[in-house]
């Protein structure tokens, strides 16, 4: 055996999207052990829940992450809900279920474009990330912000949709599907794509169970872990989830772009027979004693969300756990024995946000 | 006009943001916005750059991080806040690992409010630290010349 080196990568790197530490140990080109170190990013929002009241905390929860940041108020406002016993109206649960699936398309395509990025495919990149422009002009008509959307309020949604908006939907709905076709035969087809990701990364289906990984990471080993599966609102659409058995970088990636294809389907079964009547019902009192949690199908994979409420205005707590944080230790034990090179294009198909992690 | 401000070189660093204000720089780079038609080049070398955008707040971990980031980079430079949580620390202010903004290491030159900031302010906001980074070239030459001229007559 060879000595060992041991080359730092991140928190600043070239190719990395995200401030990541981690310690490579290399015998040559190769990968012997990747030992990550977080905190970069960490802020200690969860703290906050102490001197913001649970509405304010809605604002707060959006901002664990800008990209997913419509399922963290997904996954806030549901889980307070069910703490307080507020029944939503069946409109707001649809909508909801819209803008879920679309900040879903939003951030896929961001995804793909990062990979394209991350392997030198520069075009691309920016036709991705131009398709994406779409999902967001939707969202600065209907909310009023690019990014951070907070689309969700407790007992409801924030607006309603018109049927401007709603024609404006289906349109980009027809727009992105369109332009999907030659983006899905561009990752499936091109050569300098396949020759970069198959056969890179890979992790067995009983490996991942054990590593408990969740998200496309996971549904790229064959495992089916959708917490779409377990939704009301998504079962009365016909969820079905999407599956590859390779387990490779390139599983991933067709994992994702599959479902953007997938949740535009949803999104138009959705606006399809959109239930008539209120869109936000009033929310008074204070949470009472108790617990609740709910989970929630994020982008990057499940996401968890447990409130626990004292009667005051002021919960106990309110705790996140994200996808990511999940999946560091799949992603550790992807890199082993994986060629230097590979290193960037590893991490980023776990679809890493560190600022989720560390919240 | 130099070289450098017809085409500033940027490094971004995520401090400890929440990513929106970050994918917002990145979208500043692609076709709807297209930085690049200002010569703006994203580079990921702190050697390289001219101007250094950061997102979020620092923190404890990462304050070396980003001072080491701002040592490395040549002179003259140019240090751009892009959100809120980078101008003061925003909606984070109160978290206990947050220290505050981005000027509590390293001096700032242009703060762009908003959360999450929108493509066009930060543009705009490279365009002043544009005028910022001439202004201080002119500044050094100056010095140069100044101490040159001083250096021949003794
Ligand atoms: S200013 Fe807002 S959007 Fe930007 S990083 Fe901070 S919290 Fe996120």
């Amino acid at each position: 055996m060879g000595k060992r080196t041991i080359v730092p990568f991140g928190p600043q790197h070239p190719a990395l999207p995200e401030p990541v530490h981690l310690d490579l140990e290399l015998d040559g080109e190769t990968v012997v052990r990747a030992v990550p170190s977080i905190g970069y990013v960490h802020r200690g929002l969860e703290k906050l829940v102490e001197t913001r009241d649970y509405q304010q905390m809605t604002y707060i929860m959006e901002r664990v992450c800008g990209i997913c940041s419509m399922g963290h108020g997904y996954g806030y406002v549901n889980a307070v809900e069910g703490l307080m016993g507020v029944e939503v109206p069946d409109r707001a649960k649809v909508l909801r279920v819209v803008f879920h699936e679309l900040s879903r398309v939003h951030s896929h395509l961001l995804w793909l474009g990062l990979l394209a990025d991350g392997m030198g495919f520069d075009s691309l990149f920016m036709q991705c990330w131009r398709i994406r422009e779409k999902v967001l002009d939707v969202f600065e008509t209907v909310t009023g912000g690019r990014v951070i959307v907070s689309y969700c309020r407790i007992g409801g949604v924030a607006c309603d949709l018109t049927p401007e908006h709603i024609s404006m939907i289906l349109k980009v709905c027809d727009e992105v599907e369109k332009e999907m076709d030659w983006v899905r035969r561009v990752f499936f087809l091109d050569s300098s794509v396949r020759n970069r990701l198959i056969g890179v990364g890979q992790i067995s289906k009983d490996e991942m169970v054990e590593l408990c990984g969740v998200g496309p990471t996971a549904r790229g080993s064959g495992v089916d872990n959708d917490a779409r599966s377990a939704d009301e609102a998504y079962q009365a659409l016909g969820f079905e989830p999407i599956l590859y058995d390779e387990g490779d970088c390139y599983a991933r990636c067709k994992v994702r772009v599959d479902e953007v294809s997938q949740s535009i389907e949803l999104i138009r079964k959705a606006l399809g027979d959109l239930p008539e009547g209120e869109w936000r019902v009033p929310v008074k009192g204070n949470p009472p004693a108790g617990q609740f949690a709910f989970r929630v199908e994020q982008p990057r994979g499940e996401a968890y969300y447990y409130v626990k409420g004292n009667g005051t205005k002021f919960l106990d707590r309110a705790r996140v756990r994200t996808p990511t944080n999940i999946n560091i230790p799949t992603m550790t034990r992807m890199l082993q024995g994986c060629g230097m090179q590979d290193v960037s294009m590893i991490i980023i198909t776990i679809d890493p946000c560190i600022s989720c992690t560390e919240r | 006009m130099s070289c450098t401000s017809k085409s500033p070189w940027i490094l971004h660093y995520d401090a400890s943001s929440c990513n929106g204000c970050d994918i917002e720089v990145l979208a500043c780079l692609t076709p709807i916005y297209d930085a690049e038609r200002f010569g703006v080049i994203n580079t990921g070398d702190p050697k390289q750059a001219d101007i250094f955008l950061i997102t979020g707040a620092v923190n404890d971990q990462n304050k070396e991080v980003v001072r080491q980031l701002y040592d490395q980079m040549p002179e003259p430079k140019v240090v751009v806040a892009v959100g809120i949580c980078a101008c003061s620390g925003g909606i984070f202010r109160d978290c206990y690992n947050i220290l505050g903004g981005a000027d509590k290491v390293i001096p700032v030159d242009v703060y762009v409010p908003g959360c999450a900031a929108r493509p066009e302010s930060i543009i705009d906001g490279i365009v002043k630290g544009v005028a910022v980074l001439e202004e201080k070239r002119a500044k050094m030459e100056g010095e140069k010349r100044c101490s040159r001229s001083r250096g021949s007559r003794s």
